[in-house]
């Protein structure tokens, strides 16, 4: 493993795809492919939901990196539960948009982006995990153990009085501020455009039973009704062309806005629990300043470098924090930006193809001789 | 000649209406008879193209301007004696024109500047009327014959009138001449091309004061009696035309073009919608009174060329309780004789007390407006009914300023209603295992009836559902959109902030689609299956009409049957006394099978009739109400690409 560290070349973070996915009972697989940035083939692993989260694991808890806790780490959708046990009221509960779409083709979507966020980031894509995920033969999330320093800090993160801690740095206040504002407004979004898409797909469903029951009104037997029969036929096409419509507009929806909410609000997330991590490395700080103002004599210097250390380690984190805060900032604008022009195209395109269906249909019916 | 200018003064006051109407109408259907005996009515027509002085009041275009017209083309180009006969004819003619339009109380009364207006407008309208039919017959199979006269309109607009309109209207005319009653032969005369002129009036009308409406249908009415004309009186017009022509080319110069562009389309709605040439709308429904003894009044206005109605044009406030009485009072009549009468919408005592409680919410508004639909629609397939059309009482609910109050209709309300069709249902049932049907033909269509109610129930709480849900969307929709304006709101990123805001709006634009597109499902589909559900138990009703007669019949055999058997037995008996009163007995129950026995066939030649009547139009009905959806879906699928295109920018935008 040490041996091909420096060897090691970054993957390309655009040509991470997951382009298969197989269910074995409870298992998830997802097949994924990549390039390595310095040459054209392609590698191809097979990695479950347990190796993702052991590439989590290990990123979070990487020891030589310095200022780790400032460090937005690229937010992991939760573990997939593919059982029918699991409710689809539950699944949507849990998962929101990623339940949605056939055959998990929303989450692998998420997991990719995932991926493709970690190969980008500066720090994150130098690790050792990283390049094993994407090249190593055996699965990696077998022999996990470690436990990070973030098992105990969630811990910690059940003290929300240190939400509440005023910063020292203004900055850093107002970031902490609007994070939480935010991070709820998206959560929300997300939850209200979720009901949207929902009903869409309930209103795809009515009409096409609608469609199914115009086709049972037809007559058959009658010839003098073949008129109206042609009609109810028409209408029921009519309404077959409603639901195809509702249908690729969820599909649009989900695909592009809805993946784009979840990501953000996910990501503000993120972004939170690092401040969170900065606040409490704060609360530390000074901690220890207090304790060497008070410390006596004999234990001063000791407290002194504690203070010290502390004061460094905080300024460090704080100035990767700003970084990091800085560069999510661009690119979060810049994958909306995406994905709200793609779901506008999309939704322009399907509103085209369904006004010229109509269009059609319109023309059909008044051919109609009554 | 001098004659006919003298007595055509016409009877202004109002008192003289009441009695003059009766004469009108036969005047009408004698001028029916004339012209299939190739009576000559052609000249009234001069009127409107005529260049009446326009500074002259109106009047004179009735006193002075047929006397012209008698005058000059007639004089010259025909000196048969049948002339005298028919120019005093058209006379009679002129004076019931007039006759009608004493009616129009506006036109006469008009102050004398107004009155330049109107005959300036009388060349519009004429010009209208003949533009319109020209397109009218455009459509018709005589294209090649039309070609050339079509082309020509805008120089000559006389031209295609007299050359193609009398063949066609003539035809019609011997359609109509096929109907029992006079009355109802004017009818058909009057409707289609009443219908043809409706369109234009509405452009011209509106350009200026909104009186003219109503002159314009005066002048409609003119062309049709002109278009009556037997086709052998042909050429003489049209030299008599001539004259006239380069005169009305001038005056209505200006408005030749513009009636042109009538398209095909609207034709073809016109065809669909305008058969009896009676528009009626049901329109603000308006609260009367307080707490529980309010009541919901509307106001229901007609428009008509029809000559059975006193005025073209009128209007009157009935509450919801009229409405019912109505179909009480037709059924009573009709549907004993298996006619469909169409039922109006059922009471709903849970919407009208929310109503009468009177609070403002958005589902008592949909109460009302749902409801003054429902008997606008009831009305409009009331008048639909050529057999209906001619009850009084249908006239009366139109015409008469007070009705008495419907009392007892109580019954008709909401779980009631239903009750007495279910009951009808259940008789006829149970009557259909006694009856050993003859007729293959009621059977079958009393078993499709049965299974397309069936099937309504189903499509109509689906449509119910899809109302629902459609409803939610849009709820759901604000929501959205209000969540993503207040993200715009909080976000730093000044573009994407700009950016999320017009998604806001884009979404709350798309709500009020979503919401219309709700209200569109709701009225065209789930109010015309609720309607067609309603109707379906008037179609049973007619069947169980049918029945009843066949009980009738068979009764009265059954009866004559032991007359019979008494009379035998008397033979046998050899009762001489009693023997006679047997006979006739036995003579009265065979007259009264034989008239049982007509009934039945009456009543089922009728059920037939009103069987295939109501396919008919439930199948036209669908095709309008289809259309009518789908231009509201092109429309709203229109309206989300403007709203993304617009958006697409802006998301672009984002840096």
């Amino acid at each position: 493993k040490g041996s091909n560290e420096e060897s090691a070349p970054s993957v390309s973070a655009n040509s991470i795809k997951i382009t298969d996915i197989t269910q074995d009972g409870e298992t998830l697989t997802f097949a994924i492919t990549s390039q390595k940035s310095s040459s054209s083939a392609g590698v191809c692993v097979f990695r479950t939901y347990e190796d993702f989260d052991w590439l989590q694991q290990s990123l979070l808890s990487q020891e030589d990196v310095p200022g780790l806790l400032g460090v937005i780490f690229p937010p992991l959708p939760g573990k997939p539960l593919p059982s029918t046990s699991f409710t689809q009221a539950k699944a949507l509960k849990q998962f929101g948009f990623l339940a949605l779409g056939d055959e998990w083709k929303i989450y692998c979507k998420a997991l990719e982006l995932y991926l493709q966020q970690v190969a980008a980031h500066t720090t994150l894509s130098k690790s050792k995990a990283l390049s094993s995920f994407f090249s190593s033969t055996e699965s990696p999330g077998k022999h996990r153990g470690k436990k990070g320093i973030f098992k105990r800090l969630s811990h910690v993160m059940e003290e929300m009085r240190k939400e509440g801690h005023k910063d020292v740095d203004k900055f850093f206040q107002s970031e902490r501020d609007s994070c939480t504002h935010l991070s709820v407004l998206f959560k929300v979004s997300t939850e209200k455009f979720l009901d949207t898409v929902l009903t869409k797909q309930k209103l795809a469903v009515a009409c096409g039973h609608f469609s199914t029951s115009l086709h049972l009104v037809c007559n058959h037997d009658n010839p003098a009704a073949v008129t109206f029969s042609k009609i109810c036929l028409k209408l029921s096409d009519i309404i077959e062309a409603v639901k195809v419509n509702f249908e690729k507009v969820s599909d649009n929806d989900v695909s592009s806005m809805g993946l784009a909410l979840d990501l953000e609000s996910r990501y503000q997330e993120a972004k939170k629990e690092m401040l969170f991590r900065r606040t409490c490395k704060l609360v530390e700080l000074e901690a220890a300043n207090r304790n060497s103002e008070r410390a006596k004599p004999n234990k001063k210097a000791i407290m002194e470098g504690v203070q010290k250390a502390t004061q460094k380690e905080f300024n460090l984190i704080s100035s990767v924090a700003k970084k990091e805060i800085e560069q999510y900032h661009r690119a979060r604008v810049s994958v909306l930006r995406d994905f709200l022009v793609s779901w506008c195209e999309k939704q322009l395109s399907t509103a085209q193809e369904t006004s010229a269906l109509f269009s059609q249909h319109l023309e059909a019916c008044r051919g109609f001789v009554v | 000649m001098a004659a006919s200018s003298e007595r055509s003064p016409p009877p202004f006051p109002e008192s003289e209406e009441q009695e003059l109407e009766p004469d009108l109408e036969d005047e009408d259907s004698d001028e029916g008879a004339d012209i299939f005996t190739g009576g000559m009515l052609s000249d009234v027509v001069m009127d409107p193209p005529l260049p009446t002085s326009a500074s002259e009041p109106a009047k004179d275009i009735f006193s002075d301007a047929p006397a012209d017209s008698f005058n000059d083309p007639l004089n010259k180009t025909s000196a048969e004696p049948e002339k005298t006969e028919s120019t005093g004819l058209s006379k009679a003619q002129v004076v019931s024109l007039v006759d009608k339009a004493a009616d129009d109380e506006d036109l006469f009364s008009d102050p004398l500047g107004e009155s330049e207006d109107v005959s300036a407008e009388v060349h519009k309208a004429s010009q209208n009327d003949v533009v319109s039919k020209a397109d009218l017959f455009g459509d018709d199979d005589e294209e090649d014959l039309f070609k050339e006269p079509l082309g020509a309109v805008t120089k000559k607009p006389q031209v295609p009138l007299f050359t193609e309109e009398p063949n066609d209207i003539f035809t019609e005319a011997k359609a109509g001449s096929k109907a029992p009653s006079d009355l109802f032969t004017e009818e058909t005369f009057t409707a289609p091309s009443a219908a043809a002129a409706a369109k234009p009036s509405v452009n011209t009308g509106s350009k200026t004061n909104g009186l003219h409406s109503d002159e314009e249908d005066l002048f409609a009415e003119a062309t049709v009696e002109l278009s009556l004309d037997s086709p052998h009186n042909d050429k003489r017009k049209r030299e008599a035309a001539k004259p006239s022509v380069p005169a009305s080319t001038l005056s209505s110069s200006a408005s030749t073009s513009k009636p042109q562009p009538k398209t095909l389309e609207e034709l073809e709605e016109e065809e669909n919608e305008d058969k009896f040439d009676l528009n009626i709308s049901v329109t603000n429904p308006e609260k009367v009174g307080d707490g529980m003894n309010a009541y919901m009044a509307y106001k229901v206005s007609t428009q008509t060329t029809l000559s059975m109605f006193r005025s073209k044009q009128f209007v009157v406030r009935r509450r919801f309780s009229d409405f019912l009485g109505l179909y009480e009072k037709l059924s009573e009549k009709h549907a004993q004789n298996g006619y469909i009468v169409p039922p109006p919408p059922e009471k709903s005592i849970l919407g009208m007390t929310k109503v009468k409680v009177g609070k403002e919410d958005p589902s008592s508004a949909e109460f009302v407006e749902r409801r003054r639909a429902a008997l606008e629609r009831y009305l409009q397939r009331v008048v639909c009914h050529p057999s209906l059309l001619q009850d009084p009482d249908v006239r009366e609910f139109l015409e008469k300023e007070e009705l008495p109050r419907a009392v007892g209709t109580q019954a008709l309300s909401g779980a009631g209603f239903l009750k007495m069709i279910n009951k009808a249902t259940d008789a006829v049932s149970k009557m259909t295992i006694k009856m050993n049907e003859s007729d293959v033909w009621f059977e079958e269509k009393l078993q499709e009836v049965e299974s397309e109610d069936q099937q309504l129930r189903k499509l109509h709480a689906m449509v119910d559902s899809l109302v629902i849900h459609r409803k939610e969307l849009s709820m759901n929709t604000a929501m959205f959109a209000k969540s993503v304006a207040m993200l715009g709101s909080s976000e730093d990123n000044t573009a994407l902030s700009r950016a999320l805001s017009q998604l806001a709006e884009v979404e709350d634009r798309i709500e009020q689609l979503h919401q219309d597109q709700a209200s569109n499902d709701f009225f065209i589909f789930a109010e015309l299956l609720a309607d067609y559900i309603r109707l379906l138990g008037a179609v049973r009703a007619c069947f169980d009409q049918r029945m009843k007669a066949w009980q009738r019949w068979q009764d009265a055999q059954n009866m004559l049957q032991k007359k019979r058997e008494t009379e035998a037995k008397l033979l046998w008996a050899n009762k001489p006394d009693k023997l006679q009163q047997a006979k006739d007995e036995i003579v009265e129950w065979e007259a009264k099978v034989s008239q049982y026995e007509r009934d039945f066939e009456r009543v089922s030649a009728t059920v037939r009739k009103e069987v295939i009547r109501y396919e008919k139009e439930k199948t036209r009905d669908f095709k309008k109400q289809i259309i009518r959806y789908l231009e509201s879906l092109l429309q709203s699928q229109q309206q989300l690409i403007k709203y993304w295109e617009a958006f697409l920018p802006e998301a672009k935008a984002i840096a």
